[in-house]
């Protein structure tokens, strides 16, 4: 997908060349004008990019959700100085975004090449991967909630393997763990399905070469299929990075931004400014930074990847 | 000669194999279990007595009408979401003026956003619509912020559709609109496909927007009313597990139905 959004997306931009045959047809026939992206535009735009205007506003405000919200400046910005659970916040929310990264995209591809062969037994695996699928995150964190219970839970009943009291949820490294933990088990499967197609697609005729050079097993994954599997890397990291940085769901249910404050990530602790403490106006400049470290993120994705130059994988194949 | 077996392979694959079935497991016996008993025998025991009391306590509560409004606002979801990306994606792809390339430009960009950024403004404007705690206040702002990546998506589909069938329809006099819907929108009924399964999860799994647009139990979904069970059913965890198995069941139904339209959606939200 990515590699045909780029390469014709930058001809779009180069001026039409005259025609130096006459054609029998104009170019212009049968093409749709601009109008037809309207309507879509003009939704996006109201739901999207207005409110994004909009929180930059409402965070130079003070506003209880009551009357009309009062200008009051960059105050709201100078309370982040005073706010050490700011900062807290913005390094927690990179490392759960680190945490999961690291977990997931390791086992996506490993999982979805595996699953890409055609053997009977893997064909019925993968089905069974897929179930958690469909399971909504709500239902998901429900569930773990539930088997992480320090009370009556699984770690309270293997408290000799997991050590302590059995409240893993409730010490801060272990909550860390277990939201990435979470996340990975609900959306693994949906990332080794995007490498599990991309895979399928990769020509044979390339581990067909690879096998008369001698290439093994271990040589081929790293020669042949993670270099082929690249596009889908990229994709697959945006939107891991993406679902990242936005973990609400999970948090609210499994942590509640606990123990103390040790989970409260960006989005968690403005919807409590917002939502619990009415302070529109502080949780507008809390969305607002959370809008800025989204933006750095994925520019610098989008640098290291070489996302605005990628080319076709299978080009000269 | 190659068909040595793949020993880490299986080693690894074993190993998954546990994590995904022991919860799901837990979930399902749990969901059947007596609700007296289960603190002292914990989730991972085997059931002494079987039950139907659970999920009797579940589906005659409000449950039932969670599900239909999900799937109302699924419905209302993907729907508009097909009935805007479609003719954006039409527009960027053979329009080919900056114009319409600045479009393309903005929704890259809108990939980007994270919806919890906007959520308190958004809150303002549904108020501001008059839509508060009704179906639409989840629907619409989930479709919108499902467009970026249905846009991309299919202006992938359709840029695979070759140049010379739009030529031979020019050369009949087609407009614009008979050549979306006889040429465009049958060719690229995959990339269709995938923006509807992908907006359908989207609506499927949202948390964020109902929990903070809506209110009622009448306008209440299945993500939001599975969270009040938590305080609501508190110790009855027998209870809980089986709204979480219900929950799924929906999706389950499609799932063995459709299983192979299902996975190639997804697939394709990847690309190829």
């Amino acid at each position: 997908m990515v590699s045909q959004l780029t390469a014709p997306a930058k001809s779009d931009v180069t001026p039409q060349q005259p025609p130096r045959t006459r054609r029998r047809v104009a170019p212009s026939v049968g093409r749709p004008g601009v109008v037809w992206a309207v309507p879509g535009l003009v939704f996006f735009a109201l739901f999207a990019i207005v409110p994004m205007l909009g929180v930059a506003y409402l965070s130079l405000t003070d506003w209880n959700g009551l009357g009309s919200p009062q200008f009051i400046g960059l105050d709201n910005w100078r309370r982040f100085a005073d706010d050490p659970q700011i900062v807290q916040a913005v390094v927690l929310t990179l490392v759960l975004l680190a945490g999961n990264v690291a977990v997931q995209l390791p086992v996506s591809v490993l999982l979805g090449v595996w699953a890409a062969g055609h053997q009977r037994n893997r064909a019925v695996l993968s089905a069974i991967f897929f179930l958690p699928l469909l399971l909504s995150t709500a239902a998901t964190a429900i569930m773990w909630r539930q088997l992480l219970d320090p009370n009556f839970g699984v770690p309270a009943q293997l408290a000799g393997v997991f050590g302590g009291d059995g409240n893993f949820v409730g010490t801060s490294r272990g909550a860390m763990i277990a939201l990435v933990v979470v996340t990975s088990w609900q959306f693994v499967p949906f990332h080794s399905l995007l490498f599990q197609g991309a895979a399928r697609a990769i020509p044979h005729t390339l581990y067909q070469a690879a096998m008369i050079d001698g290439a093994g097993r271990v040589r081929s994954f790293f020669s042949i299929t993670l270099p082929q599997l690249k596009n889908t890397l990229v994709t697959s990291g945006t939107l891991m990075v993406v679902g990242g940085l936005t973990a609400f769901d999970v948090v609210l249910v499994l942590t509640n931004g606990g123990p103390g404050t040790d989970t409260t990530i960006l989005p968690f602790r403005m919807y409590r400014e917002a939502f619990q403490t009415y302070d529109y106006g502080y949780g507008s400049a809390i969305a607002l930074l959370l809008l800025v470290v989204a933006t750095v993120v994925s520019l610098l994705l989008t640098r290291l990847s070489g996302y605005d130059k990628m080319q076709s994988t299978q080009e000269g194949v | 000669m190659r068909t040595r077996p793949n020993y880490a392979a299986g080693a690894l694959t074993a190993l998954w194999l546990l994590v995904i079935s022991v919860p799901l497991s837990a979930v399902v016996v749990t969901a059947f279990k007596p609700q007296a008993g289960y603190i002292e025998d914990g989730p991972l025991s085997l059931p002494s007595a079987l039950t139907l009391d659970n999920v009797v306590t579940v589906l005659s509560g409000d449950f039932p009408r969670y599900v239909a409004n999900t799937l109302l606002v699924t419905l209302m979801t993907v729907a508009v979401v097909v009935a805007l990306a479609v003719p954006v994606g039409y527009a960027v792809v053979r329009g080919q003026t900056w114009l319409t390339s600045g479009v393309f430009r903005l929704f890259l960009l809108g990939l980007a956003i994270p919806s919890q950024a906007v959520v308190i403004p958004l809150f303002l404007l549904i108020n501001r619509l008059g839509l508060y705690d009704s179906l639409w206040a989840v629907a619409l702002p989930t479709a919108a912020f499902a467009l970026p990546v249905s846009v991309l998506v299919l202006s992938g589909a359709m840029r695979d559709i070759s140049n010379e069938l739009y030529e031979a329809m020019a050369l009949d006099g087609a407009g614009p609109s008979r050549v979306l819907m006889t040429l465009v929108v049958p060719l690229s009924k995959s990339g269709i496909a995938t923006i509807g399964v992908f907006a359908a999860l989207q609506a499927w799994n949202g948390f964020l927007f109902p929990l903070i647009f809506t209110q009622s139990t009448s306008s209440k979904l299945v993500t939001t009313g599975l969270y009040d069970y938590v305080a609501q059913y508190g110790a009855n965890v027998p209870a809980l597990m089986a709204a979480v198995m219900l929950s799924a069941v929906p999706i389950l139904l499609v799932y063995l139905f459709a299983r192979r339209a299902l996975v190639a959606g997804l697939m394709g939200v990847g690309g190829k």
